[in-house]
């Protein structure tokens, strides 16, 4: 071993700060020992009962720096003391100043004065404290979480209402406020539609419809998967209806769930009554209500979205028919002629458990039975989720599929694996998609499922997808739309129509529009 | 005007539990959204639900604001078996909640038994030893007699402490004096220089500085130290400035007592020499203002937190002077040449008295450079305030940081907001060997454990239903 000392005439440093250069220098290859400290009489005396403090040094006083250090040999001393020099010189690279994060809603509060909205996405066992609090404080509440249980959900919901605060959950992915996306949502433009939806995908499939069809949206509420159950009795549907016939921007109000429970449904509907404005109903999957000069029913969320639009716009039938037009048709026919023979289902990969739901619907009304893990009938549910059979759609984002993992719409790895599955099924003719853009979803779904698309195309496996999203949305429906196009993927307008061409596709050509074997 | 209505009756302002991607997203459209650095609340937080909020709310107030207008004097400097209550020739105070001879970790270990030689009750340590176990000496808690000490906090009957009044409540709190860094008592040190040194400040030191408190005619606290905290002190861990401006103080007082040149040359030199002999008065401030909560009814706040080496506890307000213990935590930081954390001591101390009282780690934004103890920057010493006003009731008014645009400390710590939030006191401190006799070997932080504030809201509830 051998001593170096150095000391640097009256210069002070902070006894902290040399610490920090001491535990760097020490961790140097071939260095013992290393001290960096004012020459105080004490530290010299430190110095000298530690072994550390060579002849040049003992000199030292109180205004002058002692570097000493122990190393294996003098090359391993000089570079020790060069790199101390460095770090002298001050610290260059300043990490990234991380923004302060409150640790609770007080301080948050504090921070920001006069919020407003509370938004949770924590494990929902924990959601009814915080959101409570939320509400005691006097801010609406947006709770993504799910495992909520319905008791608490059905406690916050009372609270809310008999504070006139809005609570959006549990299990609620998406609303817009105020022409803001909140959660997983689209950035659509402002219009007279209002939304009240207790199904995330389906709030972002109408939304982006309307939006495509150049009409807006006042203001899109979720509600939350089990706001029209039996417990929860529809409390934050009635109390959104309330708020969007208050709002004078909206003039047509839309409603977006699966069927509700009959009571909650008259409950809904009686409300609807007491509206002065229009209403379109979506209750996906229940055969279509009579419906009266202000309430129609519509059959899929793309009617429901069509219908919006038009009564938004003064006019009282659709211009515009979601069918499915003679150029169509015939890239059907052609994508349909390609296929080998023995290719004959529609396999369906969906991020959205509401389009998974509206593409089973129309798929079963021309091809019959439709396989899946939340079939329409319980008598079609598979065996295996992880294993397709017949004509089959499959919601990925189902809790079986995303416990411990992300959820589809963010990350693609479980899509891909099973597209790569699908294409390799020898009797696999389409893969249908829903390809979800806005806020939460993947910066880039489309080239995120380019490797696994072009095993599907090498095999002549038929692609088609929906697209919901906005060319306002971060990832760009143009963007997206082309890249999918490049990949030989068809992109159809809307999920029902994609739905509706992959049948085309599967049948070759030979299905009339309106449903059953030409 | 704009033709749309706000569906929330104003602007979207968003505070955001969980996923960072939700307010990003908002944060992106231009909506101000906070993140909330959310963690599980502990889980007794369910006790919470049975409390009655309004009331405990009524006597947190009423303790915080006794915290704040309190107002510190250090007033005189006399021997411990004079002035501290409750003290016999035959007790030894030391550090943290009470501990047995069996359990006493090395240092305060030997700072008892280095206690015992310097007051000439025993020759040697196994002297010492043996008047321990023989049940001769009474070892008790600095907390149960208005006093405090760093470290090992040993104090016995002919050592010399600071005594600071609160001029507000009229109490009274004591801390002894501190002897330097390296070698000495406190952490555990007993040799021959050690025993000499508190000799001299028997003798020397603490005379001359009684009479210079007395003609300076009380130095006021936390004036002193609300100054320190704006030049760069948390007054914990850090203690220069204060130690600066206290010598200043003592001085002029000294040169007007007829104390000899060559004593008060001694003298100042001995405080120029440690940076921490601040730390000590402001220890005895702090527990002199921390003792007007002792006690208040329906107070959930804390009264107290101090280490003994072996376990860490603190009191809370409306449960008067029980402890709720947990094992002492290890300290994160720098250590001293020749020096590695195997060397080190569990956390030792009732220096905690000053996040207690809003200084120390809660004032970490003040004393930037305190956070390289653990290779932090400037922004994770403001980190660390902002994170205690999460679990703190009040801001101070006296103590105010600079670097935070002059807010308030914060003050207060409610054991109910930290199991809500899972977010335990921060703590500077220094670090001891934990052979005795070696000293200090370095400095650093780390959070309170958990445990004891479960344990106390889970006596506070039965208390509360009681």
């Amino acid at each position: 071993m051998v001593l170096h000392n150095v000391v640097k005439k009256n210069m002070y440093q902070d006894s902290v700060f040399l610490m920090t250069i001491a535990a760097a220098v020490r961790a140097l290859e071939g260095v013992d020992e290393v001290a960096c400290v004012m020459g105080t009489p004490a530290n010299l005396k430190l110095l000298s009962d530690a072994g550390m403090l060579a002849p040049e040094a003992a000199a030292a006083g109180a205004n002058d720096l002692v570097l000493c250090i122990s190393a294996l040999d003098d090359e391993a001393g000089e570079r020790a003391a060069d790199e101390a020099d460095r770090l002298l010189q001050g610290r260059n690279e300043r990490r990234e100043g991380t923004a302060h994060r409150p640790a609770g809603l007080e301080s948050a509060r504090e921070l920001l004065p006069g919020a407003n909205l509370a938004l949770f996405s924590i494990p929902g066992p924990y959601v009814k404290r915080e959101a409570r609090r939320a509400l005691d404080a006097g801010l609406n509440v947006f709770i993504f979480s799910d495992n909520v249980p319905v008791a608490d959900e059905i406690e916050l919901k009372r609270l809310g209402a008999d504070k006139g605060l809005l609570v959006m959950g549990p299990d609620c992915g998406t609303a817009i406020v105020d022409g803001i996306a909140i959660g997983f949502a689209n950035v659509v433009r402002r219009g007279y539609i209002g939304i009240v939806a207790a199904a995330g995908t389906g709030l972002q499939e109408v939304s982006c419809l309307i939006d495509r069809e150049g009409a807006g949206v006042s203001q899109a509420i979720g509600t939350g998967g089990r706001d029209l159950s039996v417990e929860v009795g529809g409390l934050t549907m009635l109390e959104g209806i309330r708020r969007l016939e208050a709002d004078p921007a909206t003039k047509v109000i839309c409603l977006v769930s699966k069927p509700p429970d009959d009571d909650v449904a008259n409950l809904i509907l009686e409300e609807l009554g007491r509206g002065k404005k229009r209403y379109v109903v979506n209750f996906l999957g229940q055969r279509p209500g009579r419906g009266s000069r202000r309430v129609r029913f519509a059959s899929s969320l793309e009617e429901a979205a069509l219908v919006s639009v038009a009564w938004s716009r003064g006019e009282k039938t659709l211009t515009r028919s979601s069918g499915i037009d003679a150029e169509t048709l015939a890239l059907s026919e052609a994508l349909g002629s390609n296929l080998a023979t023995r290719r004959r289902y529609i396999r369906g990969l969906f991020t959205g458990g509401t389009l998974c739901d509206e593409a089973m619907l129309v798929l079963s009304e021309v091809v019959g039975d439709v396989w899946s893990n939340i079939p329409l009938d319980p008598r079609l549910k598979l065996a295996d989720s992880r294993v397709s059979q017949g004509h089959c759609l499959v919601d990925l984002g189902d809790d079986e599929f995303t416990q411990g993992r992300p959820h589809p719409m963010i990350d693609s790895e479980s899509r891909n694996q099973r597209i790569v599955q699908e294409a390799e099924d020898k009797q696999t003719a389409v893969l249908l998609l829903d390809v979800v853009l806005g806020y939460g979803s993947h910066p880039d779904p489309a080239g995120a499922m380019a490797a696994s698309l072009k095993r599907a195309t090498d095999r002549d496996v038929a692609v088609v997808a929906s697209l919901t999203g906005t060319p306002a949305d971060p990832q760009g429906y143009h963007r997206q739309k082309r890249a999918l196009n490049e990949m030989g993927v068809v992109v159809m307008p809307s999920n029902a129509q994609a739905a509706r061409f992959a049948a085309l596709v599967c049948a070759r050509g030979k299905l009339a529009p309106g449903g059953g074997e030409r | 005007m704009s033709k749309w209505a706000k569906l929330l009756g104003d602007d979207l302002k968003v505070v955001s539990f969980g996923l960072d991607s939700f307010g990003e997203s908002l944060r992106h459209q231009g909506v101000p959204a906070v993140q909330v650095e959310w963690k599980p609340p502990l889980p007794a937080a369910e006790l919470l639900d049975s409390l009655d909020h309004e009331a405990i709310d009524r006597a947190n107030e009423e303790g915080v604001k006794r915290l704040i207008d309190s107002e510190a004097v250090l007033v005189d400097v006399a021997r411990a078996l004079d002035v501290i209550p409750g003290m016999t020739p035959d007790t030894i105070l030391h550090a943290g909640p009470p501990v047995a001879w069996e359990a006493m970790c090395g240092p305060v270990r030997g700072a008892v038994m280095g206690a015992l030689m310097y007051e000439g009750k025993a020759r040697s340590c196994a002297a010492a030893e043996r008047l321990v176990t023989k049940g001769r000496v009474k070892l008790v808690p600095c907390h149960h007699h208005s006093t405090v000490g760093p470290m090992a906090g040993v104090v016995s009957p002919s050592m010399y402490v600071w005594v600071v009044r609160n001029e507000t409540f009229g109490n009274t709190a004591y801390c002894t004096l501190n002897e330097g860094l390296g070698k000495v008592l406190r952490f555990g040190a007993y040799d021959s220089e050690v025993i000499r040194r508190l000799k001299w400040m028997e003798r020397v030191l603490a005379p001359a500085l009684k009479k210079a408190v007395a003609a300076s005619g009380g130095i006021n606290l936390r004036n002193l130290t609300a100054q320190a905290l704006q030049m760069g002190d948390e007054c914990h861990n850090r203690n220069v400035a204060a130690t600066t401006m206290l010598l200043r103080d003592l001085t002029a007082a000294m040169l007007n007592t007829g104390l000899r040149k060559k004593t008060i040359g001694q003298i100042a030199e001995f405080i120029s020499g440690n940076v921490h002999f601040y730390l000590n008065v402001s220890m005895a401030a702090c527990k002199a203002v921390a003792d007007t909560v002792l006690g208040l009814e329906n107070s959930t706040l804390v009264s107290a937190m101090a280490r003994n080496g072996t376990e860490i506890g603190i009191r809370v307000a409306g449960l008067s002077d029980r402890w709720f213990t947990a094992p002492a935590g290890m300290p994160e930081g720098l250590f001293f040449a020749g020096f590695s954390q195997e060397d080190a001591n569990p956390d030792l101390g009732d220096s905690t008295i000053s996040e207690v009282a809003g200084i120390g780690g809660f004032a970490m934004a003040s004393a930037p450079a305190i956070v390289q103890f653990v290779g932090g920057t400037p922004e994770d010493a403001i980190r660390y305030t902002r994170e205690m006003y999460g679990i703190c009731v009040g801001r101070h008014l006296h103590y105010k940081m600079p670097g935070l645009d002059f807010a308030g400390t914060p003050v207060g710590v409610d054991i109910r907001k930290v199991v809500e939030t899972g977010t335990t006191p921060i703590i500077n401190t220094g670090i001891a060997h934990k052979e005795p006799g070696i000293g200090q070997v370095g400095a650093g932080l780390l959070y309170a454990p958990r445990e004891m504030f479960e344990a106390a809201l889970a006596a506070f509830a039965r208390k509360d239903q009681a």
